[in-house]
């Protein structure tokens, strides 16, 4: 537990100082314009990667998370077309249907006991497919400019977006639950072992389960506001997004092998990918050189962690030695 | 542990902040290439945002743009998703408007996602030309078109009706992604065209997309005989599309059988008119329509324009052009290359 509070604060520490360096070197980072389009692209990707984070952590996986998105946006769409204009019922129904998703997911895994990388890459490519089923080339666009306009108004007297509200929020009860609670303890132990929490009585299949409905709903929610932003619900919306929902996760310090991190991080990497991607766009760093940035960091997220306890070892090996 | 994390960071840091410094100094300056462009104001910062990236169409007209910017004296810049995705557009545009930039001349991916966005540059003072992929026309200023929807349509009617001969029989089309604005309206013209008794015998079975990708363009091709043995013909709107329909084609059994046109570049289509692929094909000038872009763009900056209907201005060595109805300006009517004078170009 101690080594996530060190790579939570590495990355805040990396996100503070970059802004403080890009924003002497770069011109516009920093500005508050800068900071509205930031956090407009925080807002669905840490939607989906705060309960992804949990997934991640109890030792499982979905990458389903970006079709949920897609296919809920062209429900969404649809719906719309067909004359549902209550926006209240246009939200809840897509929550239940990112839900229902999820559960599909959490059934396989936990019922069928099937590995969750398979499973989700599976439904990645079924959900996509689904939500070309629902819209095929079509998209719907026509909404009421009250409601994509109040989805990315900004919080009065500032230029922040107020769905970033929301994204804290879902974070500090994710993060309370996660931290201060039997459950929290609960999901750290199934990471760590499964067989053995297991033993310890906690509910290991239903705990997973939950936790795929829950991402799924999430995913669905980011959905709606991604459909809003843009004003338009394709089957196409968000393709790849769960790239960068992962890469938030395991950078944020949660490890891909499940037991080890904290959503703190998790924010903060989001946060801070973000941060990058636009800093480097005002710098013209070319679309290529971008993802191969992101990219690497994504690998010394990866790497990093272990490189550092093999070298501990090593270390504490030749001491070992040096005293006989 | 902590200090290993925080080396790590620092590490990253400084990569990153080295490239973040490596901002390249680029000033195309084009010269005074002859036009006398003199009521353009000069040191104008246009930047051309293409659907994508490293894509050999989007490139030549780029570098139309640049030279036309180079002309009237002003900062030429391009970047752009590498994906052609409908909102990966939107980030680059926010960008642009906080860089300060007088113009952005987009294609745009989707007409309905990144018009929020190019409003919100136009608050902030920027102009917006689309070329080759239109917006909404409240969300632009300018709209510079390629050819007219029927125009291409006719062409390419005409093309794959030449091709397949007089007995007519099955054929298809492979488009680009399935919301391209263009891609749609000219698939709509197309089968407005199919219904006139002349091409009565031309039955379009299947509307496939390639989302302008080279691999996925060419399985689709591959897909597209594997359900109908007995196809004559592909039509195939879009530069990726044609040359990877092309590659497959002159590769397999179906060469020479069934009929290939579409919307290609010389450079890319070469090889196929040559081995008997593909007789004809069309498309405009690329490189025109970036530079016509380009002059559109500068005087709407300059102030000589404002995209009302029945406006006129100089684009360089291509002459006067004058503002159509709804904001568009019209660069001409589709050129057709075939193995009698595709040699004359290289683009």
């Amino acid at each position: 537990m101690r080594r996530s509070y060190a790579w939570d604060l590495g990355i805040i520490v990396a996100l503070v100082l970059f802004v403080a360096v890009a924003g002497q070197t770069i011109e516009g980072v920093g500005s508050p314009r800068f900071w509205r389009f930031v956090i407009l692209e925080v807002i669905p990707v840490a939607l989906i990667a705060l309960p992804l984070a949990l997934v991640v952590i109890t030792g499982e996986i979905d990458l389903s998370v970006a079709s949920v998105l897609g296919l809920t946006c062209t429900v969404l769409g649809q719906l719309w077309a067909w004359g549902v204009s209550s926006l209240p019922l246009l939200i809840v129904l897509c929550l239940l249907l990112g839900a229902a998703l999820g559960a599909v997911n959490g059934v396989f895994v936990t019922v069928f006991g099937l590995p969750s990388l398979a499973v989700t890459i599976g439904t990645l490519a079924l959900y996509r497919g689904l939500a070309y089923v629902v819209l095929g080339d079509r998209a719907v666009a026509n909404y009421p400019t009250t409601w994509t306009r109040n989805a990315i108004a900004a919080i009065p007297g500032l230029t922040i977006p107020w769905m970033i509200l929301v994204v804290v929020a879902v974070a500090v009860i994710l993060g309370v639950i996660l931290h201060a609670t039997p459950i929290g303890r609960g999901l750290y132990a199934i990471g760590n072992n499964a067989e053995a929490s297991a033993f310890a009585g906690i509910s290991v299949a239903r705990t997973k389960f939950w936790l795929f409905v829950l991402t799924g709903a999430m995913s669905a929610l980011a959905g709606v506001f991604w459909t809003f932003r843009f004003a338009s619900a394709r089957a196409d919306n968000a393709t790849g997004l769960e790239l960068a929902a992962v890469a938030a996760v395991l950078l944020g310090g949660v490890s891909i092998f499940g037991g080890r991190g904290g959503l703190v991080g998790v924010l903060a990497a989001v946060v801070l990918l973000a941060t990058l991607r636009n800093a480097l766009q005002l710098a013209d760093v070319p679309a290529n050189a971008l993802t191969i940035v992101t990219g690497s960091l994504l690998i010394a997220s990866v790497v990093g962690p272990n490189v550092a306890t093999q070298a501990r070892d090593a270390l504490r090996r030749r001491r070992a030695r040096t005293a006989t | 542990m902590k200090r290993t994390a925080a080396a790590l960071a620092a590490l990253l840091l400084l990569g990153l902040s080295a490239t973040a410094c490596a901002e390249d100094g680029d000033d195309s300056g084009g010269g005074d290439g002859g036009a006398k462009s003199n009521t353009i104001k000069s040191g104008l910062k246009i930047a051309f945002l293409p659907k994508q990236v490293n894509n050999p169409y989007f490139t030549t007209a780029g570098n139309g743009g640049k030279t036309a910017v180079g002309e009237f004296k002003g900062t030429y810049s391009e970047t752009g998703p590498s994906e052609a995705s409908a909102s990966s557009q939107v980030s680059y545009i926010n960008t642009l408007s906080q860089q300060k930039t007088d113009v952005i001349v987009v294609s745009a991916n989707d007409k309905d996602a990144i018009c929020g966005a190019l409003n919100e540059a136009r608050q902030a003072g920027t102009k917006v030309v689309t070329y080759d992929s239109d917006t909404k026309p409240d969300c632009r200023d300018l709209f510079v078109n390629q050819a007219t929807a029927e125009g291409i349509a006719k062409s390419q009617i005409k093309l794959i009706s030449d091709a397949v001969g007089p007995d007519g029989g099955k054929i298809a089309i492979l488009s680009a992604t399935a919301n391209a604005t263009n891609q749609n309206a000219w698939i709509e013209m197309m089968k407005t065209e199919l219904a006139k008794p002349e091409y009565s015998k031309l039955q379009l079975v299947a509307t496939v997309y390639g989302d302008d990708d080279d691999q996925k363009s060419f399985t689709e091709a591959q897909g597209l005989l594997a359900k109908y043995p007995d196809l004559k013909g592909i039509i195939s709107p879009t530069t990726v599309g044609v040359a990877a329909a092309g590659r497959y084609l002159s590769g397999s059994a179906y060469k020479g059988k069934v009929a290939l046109t579409g919307l290609g570049t010389p450079n890319q289509m070469r090889a196929f008119v040559k081995d008997g692929t593909c007789k004809a094909f069309a498309l405009w000038n690329p490189a025109d329509l970036g530079y016509l872009a380009a002059y559109a763009a500068g005087a709407l900056a300059s102030g000589m324009i404002s995209g009302k209907e029945g406006e006129k201005f100089t684009a360089g060595k291509l002459g006067e052009f004058t503002v159509g109805k709804n904001g568009e300006v019209l660069l001409g009517e589709p050129f057709t290359f075939n193995a009698s004078n595709i040699d004359q170009f290289n683009f």
